[in-house]
């Protein structure tokens, strides 16, 4: 083996973080400034972010990285572990809809297939309006009165397709 | 006149069917009656198919109507509403009488659930008023090595689901060198057909509070975290409220209640990922890593949070610990069978007519629970299967639902208790798809660690694909239990390691359903 080869040497640059620009930048570094003294300040950092923003820009990985010490790696990590964090802009409002056993129990793969073919969308999508985003989620805590879903935070029961489609209504009904 | 309590639940189930709702309108129509009332947003009774279920106190006794929708609130001021001891009142379609005589309430033994659906959950002067806060003083006037004496010594075992007896993880962390420790509470109730801890942060958040902070004083713990999932807002609000007013009144903080003790608690909100709920993966999330689980040794009690000494256990075995130090180990150890003591809040859901929360002492058979309590299936179809113990929890047929509530007798029949939920399924359930999804499940929440469970779970939902196609089912079927013996051997924690009890108890008891096209059947 040639160890006598010269060895390409790789600098270690400090990138400047600047690819997050104008609110969006202002919001996590007021997040990261609120919390990164805290002892494992990554996930509320995020939450944080995601609250001011609406999801996790790709584009502020590289800042929160630089903020927190860590490499960009890590925190790409972490964003894309947890089903929660989304890397992209939703709808005004996200549906949250049960698939787990206790609401399969009670029809949710029909609710499911129905609120797909409604907004014309699948999981993890928005509709054409930009009213909604739908998301499935495993368990929110209502099994005994399922099927269950969530808009935005508010937990909703017994949804029947009828009864979908008229919470569906007023989130429209709200914007216009 | 005084003015007439009214209670509206403000636990997100009530309010998922309607109960702001009927809160608004039960000031709009007070007001406009002349009546004055004074309403309170307490937490669930638990008897969820009457939700909004409302009540009205009269001479210290509370009286229930439900599902009281906001529209027919009009209609009970109407009819007595406010001297609901009066028979126009008694004899309203929507009355039910005394709450505390209604017999899906009466027949439990509510310890843990004490004051859930009783108190205002966010008042603090509520809670001291209906015996809150007596553990704490209790523990306060003991030596720490007594107080972990009296939680062995009542038997509590770890609600969460593993079942560990609580005693011996605080034993070893008090005896445990550290500058430093934690008391952590797993509040990501994730299995499928469990609310149990959701309803106890809502409704009498001050118990899990207390617990935790008697924990800390317990092993010399100073600071404790709650690791709440996010699909639960409204426990998250609850909570914080909670531990403001702890602050506020010095239950928490540098000085407890003037004893020179120190306790600080935080929420922390998960993220969306289910393996959070085992304990290794819940601290790396904690620590604001990806939820991966850990090798054990060493132990969280030795090396958890932080690389530091941390009691680690679930919302339901911290509330518990209040009332253990208030009556003492031998009141808790009285209830129950063989070496599962206590009581432990079941939660009956899916497809069931009174669907709701059930806290009784270990030994009440199934099938009990089921009938008794739940009143058969919501669809009025014969009951086919119960999923007990969340999503790696085994599917019963109805020949096993004699079995009794209790740790070892289900793990007798490769099943599981968990965490306490019972999902119920018709007779239209397919069986193969239930088997099928809960290898789905696997493989979406898998945190990648341990191969069997990252890949073999994907494998798993192929292999069922083709054993309920037909193709070549016999071989399959080998190839599947095959599969799951790997899984059940080659996976660190229990997603992985427990994933075959649906799968097999779906294949063993429901075959039929494995079975569907006719050139299936011809191979089989």
């Amino acid at each position: 083996m040639n160890t006598t080869s010269t060895r390409r040497v790789i600098p270690i640059q400090a990138e400047p973080p600047d690819a997050l620009r104008g609110t969006e930048r202002t919001r996590v570094l007021e997040a990261c400034a609120l919390l990164k003294d805290r002892p494992g300040a990554l996930l509320p950092i995020l939450h944080a972010v995601q609250d001011a923003i609406g999801f996790v820009p790709s584009e502020a990985v590289q800042l929160i990285a630089s903020e927190l010490n860590l490499s960009r790696a890590e925190v790409h990590g972490v964003v894309t572990f947890y089903h929660y964090f989304r890397t992209r802009r939703g709808g005004r409002h996200v549906v949250h809809l049960c698939r787990a056993e206790a609401c399969q129990a009670l029809g949710a793969a029909a609710l499911e297939a129905h609120a797909k073919k409604t907004l014309g969308i699948d999981f993890h999508a928005t509709s054409s309006d930009g009213a909604v985003t739908l998301e499935p989620v495993y368990c929110l805590g209502n099994c005994a009165l399922g099927p269950a879903l969530m808009i935005d935070t508010e937990l909703k029961g017994r949804v029947s397709a009828g009864r979908f489609d008229e919470l569906m209504a007023s989130l429209r009904a709200k914007l216009s | 006149m005084k003015a007439v309590r009214i209670f509206v639940p403000r636990d997100a189930a009530a309010r998922s069917m309607g109960a702001d709702d009927t809160a608004r309108a039960v000031l709009d129509e007070a007001k406009r009656r002349g009546i004055e009332v004074q309403l309170v947003r307490n937490g669930s009774r638990g008897m969820l198919w009457l939700e909004p279920f409302v009540e009205v106190e009269s001479d210290g006794k509370r009286y229930g109507y439900g599902p009281v929708q906001a529209s027919q609130v009009s209609d009970l001021f109407d009819n007595g509403f406010c001297e609901p001891a009066n028979a126009a009142s008694r004899a309203h379609a929507l009355a039910h009488g005394l709450t505390g005589e209604m017999p899906y309430f009466k027949r439990q033994e509510r310890l843990t659930f004490a004051r859930v659906g009783i108190i205002d959950p966010v008042s603090i002067e509520d809670y001291i008023a209906h015996g809150g806060y007596a553990g704490l003083k209790a523990a306060l006037a003991m030596q720490p090595a007594q107080i972990v004496e009296s939680v062995s010594a009542s038997g509590l075992r770890g609600r969460g689901g593993a079942a560990f007896p609580a005693g011996i993880k605080w034993k070893t962390v008090l005896g445990a060198a550290g500058d430093q420790k934690y008391i952590v509470c797993n509040a990501d109730e994730g299995d499928s057909g469990t609310f149990s801890d959701r309803m106890l942060m809502e409704g009498d958040p001050l118990t899990l509070v207390e617990g935790m902070t008697i924990a800390g004083i317990a092993t010399g713990a100073t600071r404790g975290y709650i690791y709440l999932r996010w699909e639960y807002p409204d426990a998250h609000r609850a909570l914080e409220a909670a531990i403001g007013a702890a602050y506020a009144a010095h239950y928490l903080g540098d000085n407890i209640q003037g004893s020179g003790k120190r306790f600080d608690l935080e929420v922390r909100l998960g993220a969306g990922a289910y393996i959070c709920g085992e304990e290794t993966s819940l601290l790396e999330s904690l620590e604001g890593k990806r939820g991966q689980v850990r090798f054990k040794p060493p132990l969280p009690a030795l090396a958890g949070l932080f690389g530091k000494p941390t009691v680690i256990n679930n919302v339901i075995t911290f509330a518990s610990v209040p009332i253990i130090l208030e009556r003492g180990a031998p009141f808790y150890q009285h209830f129950g069978m063989g070496r599962s003591r206590g009581t432990l809040p079941m939660q009956l859901a899916g497809n069931i007519k009174q669907g709701g929360l059930v806290e009784v002492a270990f030994g009440m058979t199934l099938r009990e629970l089921l009938y008794d309590f739940g009143g058969g299936s919501l669809s009025g179809r014969p009951i086919r299967a119960v999923q007990v113990g969340g999503p790696l929890g085994a599917y019963m047929p109805e020949s096993q639902f004699d079995t009794p509530l209790d740790y070892e007798a289900f793990a007798a029949i490769k099943a599981m208790l968990g965490h306490g939920g019972v999902v119920v399924f018709d007779d239209t359930v397919d069986m193969a798809a239930q088997a099928r999804y809960a290898m789905e499940f696997c493989a979406i929440e898998s945190c990648g660690k341990c191969t069997p469970c990252r890949i073999g779970s994907t494998r798993g939902v192929e292999v069922i694909d083709r054993l309920i196609s037909g193709n070549n089912a016999a071989a399959q079927e080998v190839l599947l239990r095959d599969l799951c013996e790997t899984l059940t051997y080659g996976s660190l924690c229990a997603l992985g390691g427990l994933t075959p009890f649906p799968v097999l108890s779906a294949l063993n008891h429901f075959p039929e359903d494995f079975v569907k096209t006719s050139s299936a059947r011809a191979s089989a």
